[in-house]
């Protein structure tokens, strides 16, 4: 299979006024075309971090990063321009990026329509609900064409019961458009759930702890049935127990 | 939401809403209304001495008076005074804010500097400022300028700042520069910033100007004060041509 990602000992190190914090030490790991890849770590573990540094967003203190194709990066909130029209905001992207042209504005108008957002592209963010939001911020990720798709903790705002409607239809979504994903979460269930391999993270410095492979024996496998399977609940201790989380 | 066949409970609902508003704008009328006619009245009684507080009816009389002596130019004068300083207050305050917000470091220099500026009394600074640029439209601008800018500054910076920082990283998310996120996030979302600043602005600019007309001017609005104190000190200040320093008090 072909390797999209490749981390190789990837380190990082922040220099504070109170003395130097590491962050991240040795971080190697690679993903494939197509696979969905979860980070989980204990809280405040450096998986952001982490994916601010894939994206460019931070500089990495030390390591190497193969990128192929196009990233394109999902935050927790959907950040919609609330004085922007849904079309508008699905365009800002490109607009940033300067290549709004007009086979760009067609592939957009396309992904509106594929995915049930066209009747509201002149609609304001806060007439559409979470869920349409998040199918938005996506859209306007979708828009720039990335290979593989960031998500920092995507759909934590949202409420449990439309948080677990959205990951089932970003999942559908993702599938279709043959993207690759790396997901940070903190959600064990959503890892298990959504993931082809967990890479779970010790705590500050962050190591990797262990990869595990998720594997259901069930045909058309997505977030929501897979939760039926009695390997989910095995997949759910294990990873528990790994993280290894006090009060 | 705009549905043809409208249940009696929302017509109720609404005619609710809508009497709500007339009553809050005729309680409103009336108490303007009987704020001015009480004064009217207990100034004939005699009650409240006229000499000092005026009355509605004289303040009338000296206000269509004073119109045929050229009101309206007094009031031009005063008006494009305070545009103007109202106007280079927000275009510059806006100005200095997008600077320090671009760069932190200039920030944090002049943070002092515009803590005591602002904290200072700039009605105090009239006389310095008459020197500064002579007593002239210059000068009443000047002031209105200076009462209006550095609140400005500080309070459009405040809503810069102040951003929803996750919409910053989403826009650096798709790589956008320094100028993109300025442009395309942080200034629109701080138009209602903008507009509160306006609002106090005009009002401070106004207050700037007339402290300035006190100090140096031969026309504008000032001259209103006299109208407050109508009858023989308006006159004699009017004919007597005392447009400065004296008619502060009018009662001469």
């Amino acid at each position: 299979m072909k390797k999209v990602l490749e981390l190789k000992n990837v380190s990082k190190k922040y220099q504070a006024k109170n003395g130097e914090i590491e962050a991240l030490t040795n971080i190697s790991f690679d993903v494939n075309e197509g696979e969905f890849v979860s980070i989980i770590g204990p809280s405040g573990c450096g998986k952001s971090t982490l994916l601010s540094i894939i994206a460019g967003l931070e500089p990495k203190t030390e390591g190497e990063i193969t990128i192929t194709g196009g990233l394109g990066y999902m935050l927790q909130k959907d950040s919609l321009l609330e004085w922007r029209s849904i079309y508008d905001n699905v365009m800002f992207g490109l607009e940033i990026r300067r290549k709004k042209t007009k086979e760009s504005e067609e592939y957009v108008i396309e992904l509106l329509k594929k995915y049930g957002l066209y009747e509201f592209k002149d609609k304001y963010p806060n007439q559409l609900s979470g869920g349409m939001r998040q199918r938005a911020a996506l859209i306007r990720t979708l828009a720039i064409n990335p290979k593989i798709l960031l998500l920092d903790e995507a759909f934590s705002a949202l409420d449990y019961q439309t948080r677990i409607m959205v990951t089932n239809d970003i999942f559908h979504i993702l599938k279709e458009e043959n993207i690759t994903a790396l997901i940070v979460t903190h959600d064990i269930s959503e890892a298990i759930s959504m993931s082809d391999r967990i890479i779970v993270l010790t705590k500050r410095p962050a190591t990797i702890k262990n990869i595990h492979k998720i594997e259901f024996e069930m045909e058309n496998r997505d977030p929501l049935n897979c939760r039926e399977s009695p390997k989910f609940s095995k997949y759910f201790d294990t990873i528990w127990k790994e993280l290894d989380i006090h009060v | 939401m705009y549905e043809k066949n409208i249940s009696d409970d929302r017509k109720k609902y609404l005619r609710k809403i809508r009497k709500n508003k007339i009553a809050i704008i005729l309680t409103r009328l009336s108490i303007l209304i009987i704020f001015i006619i009480g004064w009217e009245i207990l100034a004939n009684k005699g009650i409240i001495d006229d000499f000092i507080t005026s009355k509605p009816s004289r303040i009338l009389n000296t206000f269509l008076n004073l119109s045929s002596n050229g009101l309206l130019m007094h009031l031009g004068v005063t008006l494009t005074e305070t545009l103007i300083g109202f106007v280079s207050g927000v275009v510059l305050g806006v100005f200095i804010a997008i600077l320090l917000w671009w760069s932190k470091f200039l920030a944090k220099v002049s943070e002092p500097f515009l803590v005591v500026l602002n904290s200072l009394p700039k009605v105090a600074l009239g006389p310095v400022i008459i020197i500064w640029v002579g007593a002239g439209m210059g000068a009443i601008i000047t002031m209105g300028l200076a009462i209006s800018l550095i609140v400005t500054i500080l309070e459009i910076l405040n809503g810069f700042l102040n951003t929803d920082k996750e919409l910053i990283k989403m826009a650096q998310t798709f790589n956008a520069s320094r100028f993109q996120i300025l442009t395309k996030i942080v200034i629109p979302a701080n138009i209602s910033t903008f507009f509160n600043s306006l609002k106090v602005n005009i009002g401070l600019s106004l207050v700037g100007v007339i402290t300035g007309e006190f100090l140096v001017s031969k026309a504008g609005l000032r001259i209103f004060n006299c109208i407050w104190w109508s009858g023989i000190p308006i006159r004699s200040c009017y004919d007597r041509g005392y447009y400065s320093s004296h008619c502060s008090s009018c009662n001469i």
